[in-house]
């Protein structure tokens, strides 16, 4: 065994020889060409149709009210979330054992149910009245009249997003320190300051990245309302088509603003797990 | 010292299950008085702080402050635990630092120094801003006002973490194996933090292992084993002159070293769990 006379230097060492990279690779390359040419080459997909509706005002609107119910819903959601997670970590067994219920049952029926179920609320509760629970009633109204598609939509869809939210939140408390809570309290902080002040702002580290998804398939879950004739994105791209039968290009204006809309929010998402990741452990 | 003592435990008992933890203490603390708390694992003198800060709820017997019974009221006749706001009350006129340092880790080592002050116990931004700092001088660590906890040493730390139970003028701090969690390089800074505080007249229990120092800084010393306080005194006698077998044979695992005053430290793993 003789040592080589130069003395070697990996610096100058050369990537490692991997040939079934190259064949994936040109598999790749053969597949996102094929379908390129199926874009470009199908005249079905009307491009130029889906061009003059992208900023038709009524789709507009209709993502106008998708982005809408997303916020209300998210919004709503998420505060009653917050309060069922709160209400599950309790030591009163009996609100925890509630809300476990709750979010049992509001995260085990799909969404597309539970919105079909509220709207037609009036069927099983013909009025909705105010009073004294087995007493006389002051106001009452038919439920029909309170129960509109937005309604129902909003109801609908913040009671299963809270339940999402619930378990995320919870998942959040629970991952912060009990020394935490232990320091809050030992410095005369209130149960709910120690709370507010000290647990949830670094539950939101561990709450935020979830809910960022939360928020995206909520904007995607909210084409269902289409069904109760909620003119959502997807209801106002169905109503042109079902009148033009130019279905696909309509339903590429749908995914178009879909897909938009989901990007910005994954920007979003990333800022603010950012934000929230900054000075924690 | 006065007559009155600021806290008074008497025949505390705590039961976590089975296992009993507290077995019927009774410990009074004067003002400026310094006691330290000595025993093996297990002893229950964790649980005896952290029950005299209502971080734990006792199961028998009461523990007053000034005089003022501790999370519990009379009420028509009956005894029963205080309301949230008014335990946080009491929680706020005691200082507590814990082994692990719990400082709030998404605030500034200013704002964990300032919250409390502010919050609980209404002082102005400004002048608790002010307090802060002279703590924070105090424990000698002006510069790092505006550190981010995790970016300290364990004993920067618990420096800061003893600045913070400072600022809202507590009558008693309560310190829970405040140097268990550290290095053993830095062990010393904290122990002259507390020490400086004793010269002061702060009435203080601390829970330690370190027996040189629970000997230097102690006014008395108390030897707890099973959920009882086997011994106390002052100590000299503690350390000196140990009655009780188990407490000659508690000092004797530490090789005979902790009845000196001397740098060197005992063995840890046989003392921590």
């Amino acid at each position: 065994m003789s040592l080589a006379p130069q003395v070697l230097d990996v610096a100058s060492a050369r990537p490692r020889i991997r040939p079934l990279r190259w064949v994936a690779g040109a598999v790749l390359l053969v597949l996102v060409a094929q379908f390129a040419w199926f874009l470009v080459t199908n005249p079905r997909f009307e491009w130029a149709v889906a061009g003059k509706y992208l900023f038709d005002p009524n789709i507009l609107r209709g993502l106008g009210m998708s982005l809408l119910l997303t916020v209300i819903a998210m919004t709503l959601g998420s505060v009653l979330g917050v309060l069922l997670a709160a209400g599950r970590l309790s030591d009163f067994k009996p609100a925890a054992w509630a809300c476990g219920v709750y979010v049992a049952v509001f995260r085990g029926i799909p969404p597309l149910v539970q919105l079909i179920f509220w709207f037609n609320l009036g069927y099983l509760l013909p009025r909705i009245s105010l009073g004294v629970p087995f007493g006389p009633t002051f106001v009452s109204w038919p439920t029909n009249s309170v129960i509109s598609s937005l309604t129902a939509a909003i109801i609908g869809l913040t009671l299963h997003e809270a339940a999402y939210m619930a378990e995320i939140v919870r998942a959040g408390i629970l991952a912060v320190d009990g020394g935490q809570r232990d320091a809050a309290r030992a410095m005369g902080f209130t149960a709910r300051q120690s709370f507010v002040k000290v647990v949830l702002p670094q539950a939101m580290r561990v709450i935020v990245p979830p809910t960022g998804s939360q928020f995206i398939s909520l904007l995607k879950g909210t084409s269902l309302v289409s069904v109760i004739a909620m003119a959502d994105l997807l209801y106002s791209v169905q109503v042109i088509y079902n009148r033009t039968y130019e279905i696909v290009p309509l339903l590429i204006v749908a995914c178009a603003w879909y897909l938009a809309v989901v990007t910005v929010l994954s920007l979003g998402q990333r800022r603010l797990e950012q934000h929230f990741g900054k000075g924690q452990r | 010292m006065s007559d009155a003592p600021v806290l008074r435990i008497r025949n505390v008992r705590k039961q976590f299950g089975d296992h009993v933890a507290l077995d019927g203490v009774d410990l009074d603390v004067h003002e400026g008085e310094v006691v330290t708390v000595i025993g093996p694992s297990g002893s229950g003198k964790s649980t005896l702080v952290r029950c005299v800060h209502q971080l734990e709820s006792i199961d028998g017997g009461a523990m007053y402050l000034d005089g003022e019974l501790l999370g519990y009221e009379m009420r028509r006749g009956h005894l029963r635990p205080l309301p949230d706001r008014r335990l946080a009350a009491q929680r706020g006129r005691m200082g507590m630092v814990f082994q692990q340092f719990n400082l709030f880790a998404h605030w500034s080592v200013l704002r964990n120094v300032i919250e409390a002050q502010v919050t609980v116990h209404g002082r102005s931004p400004e002048e608790a801003r002010k307090e802060a700092l002279r703590l924070l001088e105090r424990v000698g660590l002006s510069g790092k006002a505006d550190a981010h906890p995790r970016m300290l040493s364990g004993g920067q730390q618990q420096r800061v973490a003893i600045a913070r139970a400072l600022a809202t003028n507590p009558r008693i701090m309560l310190f829970d194996e405040p140097t268990s969690a550290l290095d053993p390089e830095l062990v010393d800074e904290v122990l002259s933090v507390v020490l400086d505080l004793a010269r002061g007249g702060m009435t203080m229990i601390i829970v330690t292992h370190e027996m040189s120092f629970a000997r230097e800084v102690a006014d008395r010393c108390v030897f707890m084993e099973e959920g009882r306080v086997v011994e106390t005194g002052t100590p000299k006698e503690i350390f000196d002159n140990p009655a009780s077998p188990r407490l000659r044979a508690f000092l004797s695992r530490f090789s005979g070293r902790a009845a000196h005053i001397s740098d060197e430290r005992p063995l840890e793993e046989e003392t921590t769990s």
